[in-house]
C-alpha cells in the first residue's frame, strides 16, 4: 500500500515535472515548423500535418532576406551588440579583477552601483537615458545606444568573471611574481588563461543582453538605428506575419548556439579547476 | 592599469569614429507617415519619385498619429522628423502651439492647366501649417467568414450590439472618433453628434455606451492591425481606415465588408516640424507631394482621394489590379451618404481633456 | 613612487589602491552612462522650470495674490505681454500643456488667447482677454499658472499617489474617477506576486528533479531551462501569441478535439491571462536557477536518514528538505518579483487593456501624454520599491548569488 502510494506520488511528480518542461520549451519549438508555413497563417494547416511538401515553404525566409529593413536591423544589432560587448567585457573584467580578494573597500556600495543596471526596471533607465543623451545632443545616435547597452550588459560580465575568479588561487600570482613576472605578464600569462572561460561567458551574456534589448532602443533609436528586437516589436504590434516567425526561428537557433557555447565553457572551466 | 585606461580611451575613440561615419552628410529629409499599406503607397507615389527627381534622400519613418513625438523633439530641442503626415485636428493644434512651420499655399505649384494652388485645393483642406493630402474615413468593417448569422451588420448601432453580434471588437486606442461612434450608435442623429458632444451629458452618454462593449474591445494603435485582426479572427469587427480594408480586399482577397454608415470623413495633412535644420529640403518635398501627379499616384494605390481637384481628376484605376477606384473612395457620394464630417476644430480644442478622461477610463 | 605609498599605508593600502584603480573605470562608466541618466529623470519629477522661465514677471506679481478673487489689471497686462513673447519664442505650447494638467481645457484657451492677442496692442487687457476666452474671468487659470510656475514641486508625486493639492495648500485625494495610479500599482504588485507564486509552484519540483539527477541528465534538463532563458524575449512573446490567440494553435487544437466549439474559442491573450502566462514563462528560469543552486548543495542522504528514522516522505520533506531549500525560494522569489514589477514589453504586447502594469503607464506618460514629470514621479515610486526589495535581497543573500546558470 505504502509502496503503491509512493509510486503514484512519484509518477505524479514526474508527470508534473514533464508538464513544466513542456511549458518551458514547447512554445519555443512550436514556432519553428510554423515559420515554414506556405500560407500566411499561424496554425498548422492540414497540408502541413499531412506533410504535403506544397504546404511547406521558405517564402517567409525569402521575404526576410529581401527586406531592406530586416537586413539593416540585423547589421545594426550586430554592430551595436559587438561594440557594447567589447566595452562591457573590458570594463567588467578589469573591475572584476579589482573586486576579487578582500582588498576592496566599500564593497557593498560598489557592488550595488555595478549591479544597478541589472535590477533597475529598464523602462526607468530608458526614460532617463532619453533625456540625458538628448540633452547631450546624442539622441538617435549609435553612440548613445552602445553606451546604454554596455551599461546594461556589464553587471553580467562582472558577476560571471567574479564567480570564475573565486576559484582562482592567488598564490599563483605570488609564484609568478617570485619568478620575476610583472603584473601585466602575470595577468596575460597566468590569470587570463585561467579565467578566460568566465570572461567569454560574460561577454556572451553581455551580447545576449544587447541583442535582445528593445526598451532602450524604443526610446532612443531613430529609424536608422533599429535593431532586430525593435523591428520585431513593430512587427508584433502592427502586422504579425509568419515572417516574424522566420526571424524568431533564426533567433532561437542563435540562442541555442550561445547557450551551448556558454555551457561548454562552464564545464571546461569546472574541469580546469 | 595605464594600459587599460589607454585601451578604453582608444575603444571610445573608435566608437565615436564609427558612429560619426554613420551620419550622412548628403541632403536628406525624414518623412513620417502611417506605415503599412498606406505607407507603401506614399513610398511608391511620393518618396521614391521625389528622391529620384531631386537627389534628396528620404528617410521613411512610421508612427501611429498624435503630436507627442513632435512635441518631445521640439521641447528637447533635437528635431529628427522633418515632415509629418498628421490628422487635421493635430495639425491645427500643433500650429497653435508653435510646433509646426507656417505654410504659404501660394508657394505650391499650380495645377497642370494653370489654376493656382489656392483655388485648386478643396475648401477647408489647407490650414495655417498643414497642407491637405487625402480624404479618408474611419469606418468599421467585418470579415464575412466570421459573421455566421443571416443578418449582417449594417449600421453603427450594430457595432455596439453584443446580443446580435457577439464577439470581440477592434477600436483605435484614442478617444477621437470612438466618442462619435458611441453617440451615433446610441441614436444621436448624424448632424447632432458634435452638438451633443459639446455638453457634459453628451460625453457621459458616449462613455456609458462605450462601457457596454469595453470588456470585448481589443484596442489597436497601428492602422495595419485591424485587417490583421479581422483576418486572424481575433475580432469579428473592427473600426479601421477605409484604405487598409480596401487593400486587404483587393490585394489579399480578404472577404472583408466595409459598413458605410456612421463613419467619419476626414482629411490628412502634411506639416513641417518647426525649427528643422532641413527646412529647404522639407519645402521641396512638400511642393513635390502637393503635385496632382504625386497625389494621384498614391490614390491609385489606396482608396484615399486627393485634396486637390486636379489630383482627383487623375485618379482612375488601381495600379496593379485595375479596379475602378471611385466606388471605394470615402468621399464618393454613395459612400459618404451616411458619413459624419469630422469636426477637427472641436477636437483641436478638446483633445487633451478627452485623452485624459479616456486613458483614465481605460485604466479603470 | 612606491616609497611614499609604503610609508603612508603599507602593503594593505597599496592593494586597496590597486583594487580601486581597477574598479574605477567601470564605476565611472556606470555613473556616467547609467546613474546620471536616472538622476536627470528623478530631477524632472520635482523640478520643472518651463512656466517659471516663460512667465517670470507675471509670477512675481502673482506672488502676493491670495487666490480668492481675480488679480489686478497689471497682472493681466503682464500676462498678455509674456504670453505674446512665449508665442514668438515658441515655448507657449509647453507652458500651455503644463497649465492644462492642473485644469483641463486651459491649453486650448491659452493658445487661442495668444493667437487673438497678436492683433491687440492696447489694454484694457482683462477685458480683452476675458472676451477671447471666459476662463480668464475665473481664478482657476491663475491658480494653475501659479502652481505650475513653481520650479520645485511635489505635485507630480501627489499625482502619482492619486492626491492633489488645493489652492488653500491642503492635500486631498483625487476624485474617484481620477484615481488610477495606486490601483495600477496595486494591480502590478498583485500580478507580480501571482507570477512569483506560479513560478515557485512550477519551478520548485523541476529544480528538485534536476538537483537529484545524475550529472549528465541534470545538464540536459538544465539546458531545457536555459533555452528559454537565452531565447529573445520578443521571440517568446511571439510564441505565446501564436499559441494563445483566437485562431492560434491551442484554440485550434481544442476545437479539433471537440473540447470547445468553434464559436466558443477562449480569449487567452490580449488580456490579463495573456500577461500572466507569458510573464510566468519568461521569468520561470529566474526561479529555477537559484533554487537549483541551493538544492544541489543539500545532501540526498539526509532524506534517506529521515526515512530510516520513520518519517513519512511528506514529513521528511517538510522537516528536513524544505527548510534547507528556503534560501533558494527567497532568492528566486525576490528575483522574479523584482523583475516582474518593472516589466514592460510583455504586458505591452499581450496584455490588452487589463493586463497593463505600472511600467506601461510610465511609457504612456513618456511617449503619449508627454507628462514627463508624472512619468518621472511614477518611475521614482517604482524605483523606490525595487530598491527596498533589492536591499532585502542583498541583506539576505548577497548580490553574488544572483544565479545566471553560467
Amino acid at each position: 500500500m505504502g509502496a503503491a502510494r509512493l509510486n503514484l506520488g512519484r509518477i505524479a511528480y514526474l508527470g508534473f515535472c514533464t508538464i513544466v518542461f513542456v511549458f518551458l520549451v514547447a512554445p519555443i519549438i512550436v514556432i519553428v515548423p510554423l515559420s515554414f508555413n506556405a500560407e500566411p497563417y499561424f496554425t498548422f494547416t492540414e497540408g502541413m500535418l499531412r506533410l504535403d511538401p506544397d504546404a511547406w515553404s521558405l517564402r517567409w525566409y525569402r521575404e526576410i532576406i529581401q527586406s531592406e529593413a530586416w537586413v539593416r536591423s540585423l547589421v545594426n544589432s550586430m554592430f551595436i551588440g559587438t561594440s557594447a560587448t567589447v566595452l562591457a567585457t573590458v570594463l567588467g573584467t578589469v573591475a572584476a579583477l579589482g573586486l576579487a580578494g578582500s582588498a576592496i573597500p566599500a564593497r557593498r556600495v560598489i557592488m550595488g552601483v555595478i549591479i544597478s543596471p541589472m535590477v533597475t526596471p529598464v523602462i526607468i533607465a530608458a526614460a532617463g537615458m532619453f533625456f540625458f543623451y538628448s540633452g547631450l545632443g546624442l539622441g538617435q545616435t549609435y553612440v548613445s545606444i552602445i553606451l546604454a547597452h554596455a551599461a546594461l550588459g556589464v553587471p553580467f560580465v562582472v558577476v560571471t568573471v567574479t564567480a570564475t575568479l573565486a576559484g582562482y588561487d592567488p598564490n599563483l600570482n605570488n609564484a609568478a611574481a617570485s619568478l620575476g613576472a610583472g603584473p601585466w605578464t602575470i595577468f596575460r600569462r597566468v590569470q587570463f588563461p585561467l579565467i578566460s572561460p568566465g570572461v567569454i561567458s560574460g561577454a556572451l551574456f553581455a551580447f545576449a543582453v544587447s541583442f535582445d534589448e528593445v526598451v532602450v532602443v524604443l526610446f532612443m533609436a531613430g529609424v536608422e538605428q533599429r535593431t532586430i528586437p525593435r523591428q520585431m516589436w513593430s512587427g508584433i504590434r502592427e502586422q504579425i506575419s509568419p515572417a516574424i516567425l522566420a526571424v524568431a526561428t533564426f533567433l532561437v537557433v542563435f540562442a541555442v548556439l550561445l547557450l551551448l557555447t556558454v555551457n561548454w565553457l562552464r564545464r571546461r572551466g569546472e574541469g580546469g579547476a | 592599469m595605464n594600459y587599460c585606461t589607454k585601451s578604453f580611451a582608444f575603444l571610445f575613440v573608435v566608437l565615436l569614429f564609427v558612429a560619426g561615419c554613420g551620419t550622412d552628410e548628403s541632403r536628406s529629409v525624414t518623412a513620417v507617415s502611417w506605415g503599412g499599406s498606406y505607407g507603401r503607397a506614399i513610398n511608391e507615389g511620393v518618396n521614391i519619385p521625389f528622391a529620384e527627381e531631386s537627389g534628396i534622400g528620404v528617410v521613411v519613418e512610421d508612427y501611429n498619429g498624435g503630436l507627442a513625438q513632435i512635441r518631445a523633439q521640439v521641447e528637447i530641442g533635437e528635431i529628427h522628423w522633418d515632415l509629418v503626415d498628421l490628422e487635421i485636428a493635430h495639425a491645427v493644434r500643433g500650429c497653435d502651439e508653435g510646433l509646426l512651420e507656417r505654410l504659404d499655399i501660394n508657394q505650391l505649384p499650380p495645377s497642370p492647366d494653370g489654376i493656382p494652388a489656392a483655388e485648386d485645393f478643396l475648401a477647408g483642406t489647407f490650414t495655417d501649417c498643414g497642407m491637405g493630402t487625402f480624404f479618408w474615413s474611419m469606418v468599421y468593417a467585418y470579415n464575412e467568414e466570421n459573421i455566421l448569422s443571416e443578418t449582417k451588420p449594417s449600421t453603427m448601432a450594430d457595432f455596439f450590439d453584443l446580443n446580435t453580434f457577439p464577439g470581440r471588437r477592434g477600436m483605435r486606442r484614442v478617444p477621437q472618433m470612438n466618442i462619435e461612434f458611441a453617440l451615433i450608435a446610441d441614436g444621436v442623429p448624424l448632424d447632432q453628434v458634435y452638438a451633443t458632444m459639446g455638453t457634459p451629458d453628451g460625453l457621459d452618454r458616449a462613455f456609458a455606451k462605450l462601457d457596454m462593449i469595453k470588456e470585448d474591445v481589443i484596442w489597436w494603435e497601428a492602422g495595419a492591425q485591424p485587417p490583421q485582426m479581422l483576418a486572424d479572427g481575433e475580432v469579428i469587427m473592427s473600426t479601421a481606415y477605409n484604405g487598409r480594408i480596401f487593400n486587404a480586399q483587393v490585394l489579399e482577397d480578404q472577404p472583408f465588408v466595409i459598413v458605410w454608415h456612421g463613419q467619419l470623413l476626414s482629411i490628412g495633412q502634411m506639416v513641417i516640424v518647426a525649427g528643422t535644420p532641413r527646412l529647404d529640403e522639407a519645402l521641396e518635398y512638400l511642393k513635390f507631394a502637393s503635385t496632382p501627379e504625386a497625389m494621384s499616384r498614391v490614390s491609385n494605390r489606396i482608396s484615399y482621394s486627393p485634396a486637390r481637384r486636379s489630383g482627383a481628376s487623375l485618379v482612375a484605376t488601381h495600379v496593379t489590379t485595375g479596379i475602378e477606384m471611385e466606388p471605394h473612395m470615402p468621399a464618393s457620394p454613395a459612400n459618404a451618404a451616411h458619413a459624419v464630417h469630422y469636426d477637427w476644430s472641436w477636437w483641436a480644442d478638446h483633445q487633451d481633456e478627452l485623452n485624459e478622461r479616456f486613458s483614465a477610463w481605460l485604466a479603470q | 613612487m612606491a616609497g611614499p605609498i609604503k610609508l603612508s599605508g603599507g602593503p594593505g593600502y597599496r592593494a586597496k589602491l590597486r583594487a580601486l584603480g581597477l574598479v574605477a573605470p567601470l564605476l565611472i562608466f556606470i555613473v556616467v552612462t547609467f546613474v546620471a541618466p536616472l538622476g536627470t529623470m528623478l530631477v524632472r519629477s520635482v523640478y520643472d522650470p518651463v512656466v517659471a522661465d516663460a512667465f517670470p514677471e507675471t509670477l512675481e506679481l502673482l506672488d502676493d495674490w491670495d487666490g480668492s478673487e481675480l488679480p489686478q489689471e497689471a497682472v493681466y497686462a503682464m500676462a498678455a505681454r509674456e504670453i505674446k513673447r512665449a508665442g514668438t519664442e515658441r515655448t507657449l505650447g509647453q507652458v500651455a500643456s503644463r497649465v492644462n494638467r492642473v485644469q483641463g481645457g486651459l491649453r486650448s484657451a491659452i493658445t487661442r488667447t495668444e493667437r487673438e492677442l497678436r492683433d491687440i496692442e492696447q489694454g484694457p487687457w482683462r477685458e480683452s482677454m476675458t472676451a477671447i476666452d471666459s476662463v480668464w474671468a475665473d481664478p482657476g487659470i491663475w491658480y494653475a499658472i501659479k502652481t505650475t510656475g513653481e520650479r520645485f514641486t511635489a505635485r507630480h508625486y501627489w499625482n502619482a499617489l492619486d492626491l492633489q493639492s488645493l489652492p488653500d495648500g491642503s492635500v486631498v485625494r483625487q476624485p474617484e474617477d481620477r484615481r488610477i495610479y495606486l490601483r495600477l500599482l496595486w494591480r502590478t504588485l498583485m500580478i507580480s506576486g501571482l507570477i512569483t507564486l506560479l513560478s515557485l509552484i512550477l519551478g520548485y519540483p523541476i529544480a528538485h528533479l534536476i538537483a537529484c539527477s545524475s550529472p549528465s541528465r541534470a545538464n540536459l534538463l538544465l539546458i531545457l531551462v536555459l533555452v528559454p532563458f537565452w531565447t529573445s524575449l520578443l521571440v517568446r512573446t511571439t510564441a505565446w501569441i501564436v499559441l494563445l490567440q483566437t485562431q492560434g494553435v491551442l484554440n485550434e487544437f481544442l476545437v479539433t478535439i471537440g473540447l470547445i466549439s468553434d464559436g466558443g474559442r477562449l480569449a487567452m491573450i490580449y488580456n490579463m491571462t495573456g500577461t500572466i502566462v507569458a510573464m510566468t514563462h519568461v521569468l520561470l528560469p529566474f526561479m529555477v536557477l537559484p533554487l537549483y543552486s541551493v538544492m544541489s548543495s543539500i545532501p540526498s542522504t539526509q532524506m534517506d536518514a529521515a526515512a530510516s528514522l520513520g518519517a513519512t516522505p511528506l514529513q521528511a520533506f517538510l522537516r528536513v528538505y524544505w527548510p534547507q531549500s528556503l534560501p533558494g525560494v527567497g532568492a528566486g522569489g525576490l528575483l522574479v518579483f523584482i523583475l516582474a514589477i518593472g516589466y514592460y514589453i510583455t504586458p505591452a504586447l499581450v496584455g490588452g487593456s487589463d493586463g497593463q502594469l505600472i511600467s506601461n503607464m510610465i511609457a504612456y506618460h513618456m511617449q503619449t501624454s508627454l507628462n514627463w514629470g508624472l512619468a518621472a514621479a511614477l518611475g521614482g515610486v517604482l524605483l523606490l520599491i525595487v530598491l527596498v526589495l533589492y536591499a532585502v535581497y542583498e541583506r539576505l543573500l548577497g548580490v553574488e548569488k544572483i544565479g545566471l546558470g553560467g
